[in-house]
């Protein structure tokens, strides 16, 4: 019997980092059982006839999660962990091919909080077409890490011709979110529980490999992507303002924010331009194929709330400004310090 | 949101600009010659560049920001002994956010944290309350600061803890109170003001009757105003009013909130648990007589000050002004933010030299996210 | 340290600490009711009020806010009569 089924196996120990028998049955109950890599060796080898094309360029990125609560309303730290770096390349117009994922857990995690967070995973690894093909597993003493921290990297192809960069972003150009603003911020605040509030606000984690293709296929001149994760809408904009030396100017009415998200950002006086999102992006395309990338994806799932928010112009380069809902102006400038800790 | 997102109404404001130019004309302001209002409170002044207000009136409108910030009047010794007090063994202090990044003379709170002590954001006084309930082993310091809005909350706090008979309960009391300081301004000959925005959520705690001296003594108008777009316009536009009328009273456009009285309770509590200190110093203004309070004898066992012989408990010190902070000179309304030359240079929401850069009411913070200044005007 | 919200009391949760619950657009935030308590507790469900730092500080006047709106929105109204016939009149000038 395997001796991960005995009932004193179910919370991790620093036998199951130690490299031998222990660990070897974690991984193969929890991880290989779950992510079914094609072969147990150090590492992957892996080929797609795309990376051969000539033109094409692999895509390459990694992000560690260390997100407090593990497990919140709409995800956890896998579901994030995966969609992050599905994202991370799908911005660069990548499509993502395989992840790698690495685990440091606390000793005393429950196993069965491993194995929901890794069936986490495997799903939104299925829903975004990718494979995740080899891992690492680390077991620290108690207090040395709080619970389970992840780190995915991941590797996509970029077809040829294909140049989605914030530089190629020009004065005239539409900016264009898929959804709701800052619900993944909220959901965080709420689910730590310190602020003693209740909402019913879940994050918006979703992978964004689907939409971005859809927009592409749509307005094949789209010019950038970004996700807004960790300083949310306003940092993203700011990096393609100052990367792309534009100005960007959005509209405070145009901003989609669910009523809860507002409500939240009222009471602690928080900004919700500044909440994360693991779920939302910005992508800029040219004014005349905005009506078409908005169409396209609007038919996608993850970009029914698709809407038009700013454009780039020419006044202003590096700056992102907001007409304010009377016509005022506020500059709107990199988040300065940390607005919530361990947001993902 | 009900009571809120109504008094934001596009129309209704320009209706209100239309009107305050108008009036601006008739008074024959100009931007040469303008007419000084000073709006007191730090959340006006928030509010004001958050909605672009000042670019919207006309120039002949000049608003001077007030000292009604409390993180911004902390003077840096009181952010030391919060150092101090969170650095003993065994303390979780507890504060509101803004509070975090102040610079002391050695650190700031968030600082200190990263150096080990236990140090922790909350949104409420309760907040703090339930972490001493829930750490009886430890004791929990609250850092009470602000104006009568916040006074109140702090008392009620301390009531609980005695009902309950918490021994591991503290506050370091920083509460101050808005008159003292308006009357130090009023009799400042260098200041030019006209008439004043008064603070909402002060007067819902004090009603409107604390500000009589400024009208009756001084002839200055003064209208307590809400928070919102429309609340602070409306509120112009009644002072302009009055100049043009040659009034000088007291108005209330917050009546939906604040009472001509005050709260009864609220009073009570404050009356309850503080006596007012004979003087205390104010960053920037110095020592104000009768303008801040300690936590009375009979709840002395709440009282950080007198547990950890801290502060005025222990002899207070005067901590000198960082070589070049302007704060001071900003947060009375002698300069704007722009003329204090480490404005952007020295000083940024990054890396502050005081509390005004780093406070979210804090007159150079807002210039400095909202308003897109980056550098310190050219001297005249 | 300003920041209020209105808020509406939806329960009372611990009537001898003076505790309820209060609705921002749907997020729910314990509040203290201290300052605002008149009577039994229960008379405040349904109530508005300013929520600060975690405190029911005032009940909001609806009469005042409905007169105060009123004031606002035929000003509004002005405006826009205003508006309209600047638009109408620069139509008429072919402006437009």
């Amino acid at each position: 019997m395997n001796a991960m089924n005995r009932p004193e196996q179910r919370v991790v120990t620093l036998a199951h980092g130690g490299g031998g028998k222990a660990m070897r049955d974690l991984i193969e109950t929890v991880f290989t059982a779950t992510f079914q890599p094609d072969a147990m060796e150090d590492q992957a080898r892996l080929m797609d006839a795309a990376l051969q094309e000539p033109g094409a360029r692999l895509a390459f990125t990694t992000d560690s999660f260390v997100v407090d609560p593990v497990e919140f309303p709409g995800g956890d730290i896998g579901k994030i962990a995966v969609c992050g770096t599905v994202n991370d390349l799908a911005v660069g117009g990548a499509r993502p091919l395989w992840l790698s994922a690495a685990f440091i857990i606390e000793e005393g995690t429950e196993i069965a909080l491993l194995e929901r967070v890794v069936a986490s995973m495997k799903s939104e690894a299925d829903k975004a077409g990718v494979r995740i093909v080899t891992g690492d597993t680390k077991v620290v003493g108690r207090g040395m890490a709080d619970k389970l921290f992840v780190t995915t990297s991941g590797v996509g192809v970029i077809p040829a011709g294909r140049e989605l960069a914030a530089t190629q972003v020009r004065p005239g150009d539409v900016a264009i979110v898929n959804g709701v603003l800052g619900d993944h911020g909220a959901a965080i605040l709420a689910a730590r529980g310190d602020m003693a509030l209740s909402a019913e606000i879940p994050s918006d984690c979703q992978g964004l490999g689907h939409l971005i293709e859809a927009v592409i296929s749509a307005a094949p001149g789209a010019r950038a992507a970004r996700d807004a994760t960790r300083g949310g809408l306003a940092s993203a904009l700011n990096e393609i303002a100052e990367a792309a030396g534009v100005g960007i100017e959005i509209e405070e009415t145009a901003l989609p924010l669910r009523p809860e998200v507002r409500g939240m950002c009222e009471i602690l006086g928080l900004d919700p331009l500044y909440l994360a999102n693991e779920g939302t992006l910005v992508v800029f395309v040219p004014e005349d194929e905005a009506p078409a990338a908005l169409l396209a994806m609007r038919t996608v799932a993850a970009g029914r709330g698709a809407t038009i928010i700013g454009r780039a112009t020419p006044d202003q380069p590096g700056r992102v400004t907001m007409r304010t809902l009377f016509g005022g102006a506020r500059i709107v400038d990199m988040l300065v310090g940390e607005q919530l800790p361990r947001i993902c | 949101m009900k009571y809120a997102e109504e008094f934001r109404d596009p129309v209704a404001a320009r209706a209100l600009l239309a009107e305050i130019a108008r009036v601006s004309d008739q008074i024959g302001a100009t931007a040469e010659k303008p007419i000084h209002i000073m709006e007191i409170c730090g959340g006006h002044t928030h509010a004001i560049f958050r909605y672009g207000l000042d670019k919207l009136t006309p120039p002949g409108i000049e608003f001077i920001h007030g000292p009604g910030c409390p993180v911004c009047v902390l003077p840096m010794s009181r952010v030391d002994e919060c150092v101090e007090l969170a650095e003993q063994p065994g303390v979780i202090f507890t504060t509101f956010g803004d509070a975090m990044r102040v610079p002391g003379t050695r650190k700031s709170l968030l600082q200190a944290k990263a150096d080990g002590a236990d140090i922790r954001m909350v949104y409420s006084p309760l907040d703090a309350l339930e972490l001493a309930r829930r750490n009886p082993d430890r004791e929990v310091i609250f850092f009470g600061l602000g104006f009568e809005t916040t006074t109140p909350s702090t008392a009620f706090s301390i009531q609980q803890a005695a009902a309950e008979g918490l021994e591991n309960f503290s506050v370091f009391c920083n509460h101050i109170t808005v008159p003292p300081p308006i009357k130090a301004l009023l009799d400042d000959p260098h200041m030019v003001l006209d008439g004043f925005v008064g603070p909402g959520h002060v007067s819902m705690v004090i009603g409107i009757h604390p500000y009589d001296f400024i009208a009756r003594d001084y002839g200055k108008p003064i209208v307590v105003a809400g928070f919102e777009p429309l609340d602070l316009l409306q509120s112009v536009l009644m002072v302009l009013q009055q100049i043009r009328e040659g009034r000088a009273e007291v108005q209330n456009q917050y009546a939906r909130v604040v009472p001509e009285h005050g709260n009864p309770a609220s009073l009570a509590a404050i009356e309850d648990v503080y006596t007012p200190r004979p003087s205390f110093e104010w960053r920037g203004l110095g020592e104000i007589d009768a303008s801040g309070l300690r936590i009375r004898d009979s709840y002395a066992r709440f009282d950080a000050e007198v547990k950890f012989g801290i502060g005025y408990a222990a002899g207070p010190r005067h901590v000198e002004e960082v070589e070049g902070c302007e704060c001071g000179a900003v947060m009375t309304g002698r300069i704007k933010p722009t003329g204090c030359p480490q404005f952007g240079r020295g000083c940024t929401p990054e890396m502050p030299l005081g509390a005004l850069m780093v406070s979210s009411e804090g007159a150079c913070a807002a210039y400095y996210q909202y308003g897109g200044a980056r550098a310190p005007e050219a001297a005249e | 340290m300003c920041l209020g919200i209105p808020g509406q009391i939806t329960e009372v949760t611990d009537a001898a600490r003076m505790m309820a619950v209060a609705d921002v657009s749907g997020v729910r935030r314990a509040v203290n009711v201290a300052p605002i308590a008149d009577g039994p507790l229960d008379g405040l469900v349904g109530k508005w009020a300013l929520i600060h730092v975690g405190f029911a500080m005032a009940v909001i006047d609806e009469d005042e806010a409905e007169k105060t709106l009123e004031a606002l929105r035929g000003l509004g109204e002005a405006q826009e009569t205003l508006e309209a016939m600047a638009a109408g009149q620069a139509a008429l000038e072919g402006r437009t």
